[in-house]
């Protein structure tokens, strides 16, 4: 418990000066756009339209988009982190700033901008002794939403790997660690709570007409945002590197393990925790992490888009020449064990009904439901494996990876994409269907190395012990320790006792 | 009250305002010496606060022009214009963000001159205790908005007093006082003076000239004495009729 907690102020931090920066930005924007579009109506009817039309937008779907968006531009803008999470969170505020002020000017008194205009105030003076006074409530309660609603939506920026409360939301969803996710949600109520009252303070000082103490809480507010970056103003000395994780248990633990591995050699470490699949071999390929686990099979349909299915050794030289060249990534090895997609049931069902490859599958799957993880349905491997086997499922739902294997145990799906390194496939006693057609390809994990450190002896032969190291039983009981439900363990400790298991 | 002002002249010529193919204003010249008291009498649409904000250019006409004292008020920037002429209007539009005595000190802080103690003074000039300095003005009763509203028109010591609809949302006691203060002031200031009103009888009880519009033109342009004598045509003398039967109804009842 205490160990979720004490992660909480370091992001809570980051959450904050995030949030804050896309306020301020929004503010920025808003603040003039507004006040321009108040006086002509076309212009209204397109800022608030374009407003809302981002709010249509799921936050989600919101960051992902500036992923592909900043890649395009190119150039040197980062596509992770920091940019991507600032713009879409600008975005996502603008609309109740705008939005605010346009109304509240719109719905001024006629009769007391008559009487502005009647006394002889220039546009200018109209608009700072009138306009802006009178609208200042109403525009503060806009601010004040956009403040809730961009520190709610900062949990997201996690997925673009910018270090947010949000990483102990999605780490705990991801492993069924509740702690973790309700440190996180704490944290993040927390902060949206301690901002609003400062904003609320600000705005009803400002009601009264006592500037100082508006002055004083909008101080204050600025004050814990610019404490929340001094974090960023370090730096020097120590070599700083980030080591990069997927969205689930495995990547977690792999992930401490190298890191644990670069700690010794001297470095001070920080995670990326659960980077999309599509995102973290870019951000390795940027610079954005150093390194990060991945699995053969995945640079070779996602990134290379083929659909053959060599050896593993023939595919994992093709793979090291093709990220070298393409991208500048090095791949330093493989860990030693697989994470193949494996079709599995249960142990039970599968022997009633006689199955126990893709070929039997295939003839009874329109009896039967499928459960995915959420990106498998979409992924060009599930497109192969139908090529090979013509398989039609009565229905195919996608999950989260913990509750996938919560429906297969309870029922709700009958076979599910399972990952050959889950220990839960040995704790649940599941089946693994073989695939005699071959085709799935392979899956070795594989470590990737940022272009920086090409040729960085230190950093790479902190990292070569792990190659070849890692056996797929070890490997699925530290997944284990961290996915069962009871004595569960953090990623952390999973992977002190996997270096200890494999004797490093 | 130091120095006391002396109101422009103001000249009005061939003025015209089309609203698409309405015209509010059609072709009004007129001429009101200095220290005139007029009032614009007419019905609703009848362009007479059309053409009372061409003075002040809150209406800027489509042809013609507007002279005060000689000067044409299209001469120079609207601010600078506006800062010499007093206006009030039926709303008020006190600055709800901003205590009385803010509210009536503002057009000398826009005039690059406060003068807080001033400011204090137009209270005493409008009837109003001091005590309402500090107060907001919603905290204050219409007819006290108004007379705030008629100090911070003056504030500056401008000659020319420009009214639209004053006492139009008055109750009857506030508005008999409060049209004897602006009389008195109109008087004491030596201002010129324009009032729009709907009011025949206010017009007549107030104004030293009185012009009735109707459909944009003027109609009829006479002292109170001749229209009650039954001069300005037919338009005029109905907008007479009206006090003049109220009048004889009450004197009726009390014989």
């Amino acid at each position: 418990m205490s160990d979720a907690f004490a992660r909480v102020p370091a992001l809570a931090a980051q959450h904050l000066l995030l949030a804050m920066a896309a306020l301020a930005l929004a503010l920025v924007i808003g603040v003039p756009v507004a006040i321009r579009a108040a006086r002509a109506p076309r212009l209204a009817g397109a800022v608030l339209g374009f407003a809302s039309l981002v709010q249509t937008i799921p936050s989600l779907a919101l960051l992902a988009l500036f992923y592909p968006a900043l890649l395009w531009i190119g150039h040197g803008v980062p596509a992770l982190g920091f940019l991507p999470a600032l713009l879409a969170l600008t975005l996502y505020a603008l609309l109740p700033i705008a939005r605010n002020i346009v109304t509240g000017l719109r719905g001024l008194d006629p009769a007391v901008l008559e009487a502005a205009d009647g006394i002889g105030m220039t546009r200018a003076q109209k608009l700072r002794l009138v306009e802006l006074p009178l609208v200042l409530p109403i525009a503060m309660a806009g601010v004040r939403t956009a403040a809730v609603w961009t520190i709610g939506a900062a949990t997201l920026s996690t997925t673009v790997g910018q270090p947010s409360l949000g990483d102990l939301i999605f780490a705990g969803l991801q492993t069924q660690a509740w702690t973790l996710v309700i440190a996180g949600c704490v944290g993040a109520a927390g902060l949206a709570l301690g901002v609003d009252l400062l904003l609320g303070v600000a705005e009803r000082a400002a009601g009264e007409r006592r500037w100082k103490r508006a002055g004083a809480a909008l101080l204050l507010l600025v004050a814990a945002t610019a404490a929340a970056s001094t974090p960023l103003w370090r730096g020097g000395g120590e070599r700083r590197v980030v080591v990069g994780a997927k969205n689930f248990s495995e990547q977690y633990i792999l992930a401490r393990l190298i890191g644990d591995r670069l700690t010794r050699a001297g470095y001070a470490v920080t995670y990326r925790d659960g980077l999309g699949s599509a995102v973290a071999f870019g951000a390795v390929a940027g610079g954005e992490v150093d390194v990060y686990v991945d699995y053969a099979g995945t640079i070779w349909t996602a990134e290379m888009h083929r659909a053959d299915t060599p050896p593993h050794a023939e595919q994992l030289s093709a793979i090291a020449d093709w990220v070298q060249k393409s991208r500048g990534v090095t791949l330093l090895g493989a860990l030693g064990f697989e994470n193949a997609y494996a079709f599995a049931m249960r142990g039970d069902d599968a022997q009633r009904r006689g199955i126990g490859t893709l070929d039997d599958l295939v003839r009874v799957a329109p009896q039967l439901r499928f459960g995915a993880d959420l990106e498998f349905l979409d992924r060009p491997e599930w497109a192969a494996i139908r090529r090979a086997n013509p398989l039609r499922f009565a229905s195919a739902t996608p999950y989260a990876p913990t509750f996938m294997y919560r429906a297969l145990e309870s029922g709700r799906a009958d076979v599910i994409s399972a990952f050959s390194s889950d220990g839960r496939i040995a704790a649940d006693r599941l089946t693994v269907l073989a695939d005699p057609r071959h085709a799935i390809p392979g899956y070795d994990a594989i470590v990737l190395v940022a272009p920086a450190h090409r040729k960085d002896a230190r950093f790479l032969d902190a990292l070569r012990p792990l190659i070849g190291r890692i056996p797929v039983a070890a490997m699925r009981e530290a997944n284990y320790r961290v996915d069962r439900d009871r004595d569960k363990q953090s990623p952390e400790a999973a992977a002190r006792w996997l270096a200890a298991r494999i004797g490093l | 009250m130091p120095a006391l002002s002396s109101g422009p002249a103001v000249a009005f010529e061939q003025v015209g305002k089309h609203y698409g193919d309405a015209a509010a204003i059609d072709g009004v010249s007129l001429t009101i010496a200095a220290g005139t008291f007029v009032a614009l009498v007419g019905a609703s649409g009848s362009g007479k606060s059309t053409l009372l904000k061409t003075v002040n250019r809150l209406v800027v006409p489509d042809r013609g022009r507007v002279l005060l004292d000689a000067r044409d008020v299209a001469d120079g920037p609207a601010p600078a214009l506006r800062r010499r002429i007093g206006y009030v209007f039926q709303d008020v539009g006190l600055f709800p963000h901003l205590s009385v005595a803010e509210n009536i000190a503002l057009p000398l802080r826009l005039a690059g001159t406060p003068d807080a103690a001033h400011a204090m003074a137009m209270l005493d000039l409008v009837e109003l205790p001091r005590a309402v300095a500090t107060r907001m003005p919603a905290e204050l009763s219409g007819g006290q908005r108004q007379r705030v509203g008629v100090a911070r028109a003056l504030v500056t010591r401008p000659g020319l007093l420009l009214m639209d609809e004053p006492f139009g949302a008055l109750d009857p006691v506030t508005r008999e006082s409060l049209a004897g203060a602006v009389k008195r002031l109109h008087d004491e200031l030596a201002l010129t003076t324009i009032m729009v009103t709907h009011d025949m009888a206010e017009a007549l009880l107030l104004a030293t000239r009185v012009i009735v519009m109707a459909a944009g033109r003027v109609v009829a342009d006479e002292p109170p004495a001749a229209l009650l004598a039954g001069a300005g045509g037919t338009a005029a003398q109905a907008l007479v009729a009206v006090p003049r039967a109220q009048a004889t109804r009450l004197a009726a009842l009390s014989t």
